[in-house]
């Protein structure tokens, strides 16, 4: 059982409520498939990936981020029971989308930075803790059920 | 042997001459916030008096560390050359577990993020970060 502080559960709650998720989820995936172009290949149907501006500029990788930001956010709904709450979504990662489970950790540092950069000084060094634990928390979940 | 391009080596140059006068500040940042978010690197740092954020030895050790940072901008051609002394002392004094220069350069990433929101597109983070990586490989060149 995760154990959360109330400065904790405050600040995921709060960070959240702050986040525009279409613009925070779009970027965050746009700079995942940037900084570690080999997770471009769970996307070879997303078209035009050539370069950082065509990511950027990309609809599918800005819906798709979006989709990402949303399924986090059933996470912060729920943070007492994470596991419960993503194990279809584990399943799903494992047996549909095959994504190697490393990769949400790449995911997740993308975000960290994407909301850095939004939070500016409000993103303490605390607030960087909880927002971490909250994410490591949310990949944990999300590798659950691979076999 | 590092993999940096010409166009990586320009941009981290380019980027690393915007950040040279907020060197302590951005240094003292990221190691706080390193010992903020990784508590287990609290370790390295037992001697130190006080190890909260915007401390003297968090500020002199920032800057420190920065200035490393600096030293291999200016040596991007050839890592291992240029860091060499350093990393002798990280390897038979200091012996910092190399999974720490992910951490710290993670840290570093952070709070390049929020003082530089408009210039740390995602092609100049790639560019760093694979220019922190090779810098910890050079670091971590004399370990064993």
């Amino acid at each position: 059982m995760v154990v959360w502080t109330d400065f904790e559960r405050a600040t995921i709650t709060d960070i959240f409520s702050k986040l525009d998720y279409e613009a925070v989820g779009g970027a965050t995936l746009a700079r995942c498939l940037v900084v570690y172009p080999w997770t471009q290949r769970y996307f070879g149907n997303f078209g035009n990936l050539y370069n950082a501006a065509a990511i950027s500029g990309n609809p599918m990788v800005a819906k798709h981020g979006t989709t990402i930001l949303h399924g986090l956010d059933r996470a912060v709904k729920n943070m007492d029971d994470i596991k419960a709450t993503y194990a279809e979504l584990s399943v799903l990662h494992s047996e549909k989308l095959h994504v190697d489970p490393d990769n949400f950790k790449l995911l997740s540092d993308c975000l960290t930075i994407v909301v850095a950069a939004q939070l500016g000084k409000d993103f303490t060094g605390e607030v960087q803790a909880a927002f971490q634990k909250f994410l490591a928390v949310v990949v944990s979940a999300l590798g659950r059920q691979y076999h | 042997m590092t993999c940096l391009s010409a166009k990586d080596k320009d941009t981290v140059k380019v980027f690393w001459a915007k950040v040279a006068d907020k060197v302590e500040e951005v240094g003292s940042d990221a190691l706080s916030r390193m010992l903020a978010v990784y508590p287990q690197t609290k370790t390295y740092f037992s001697h130190w008096k006080d190890l909260s954020p915007g401390s003297a030895p968090v500020n002199k050790h920032g800057k420190t560390v920065m200035l490393g940072v600096g030293q291999a901008v200016a040596c991007i051609d050839d890592l291992n050359a240029g860091l060499l002394t350093l990393s002798e002392l990280h390897a038979f004094t200091l012996r910092v577990d190399p999974a720490n220069f992910k951490i710290l350069s993670h840290c570093l990433l952070v709070v390049l993020s929020i003082k530089f929101p408009n210039d740390f597109t995602p092609e100049v983070h790639v560019s760093l970060d694979k220019f922190l990586a090779a810098l910890s490989r050079a670091l971590s060149e004399k370990y064993r």
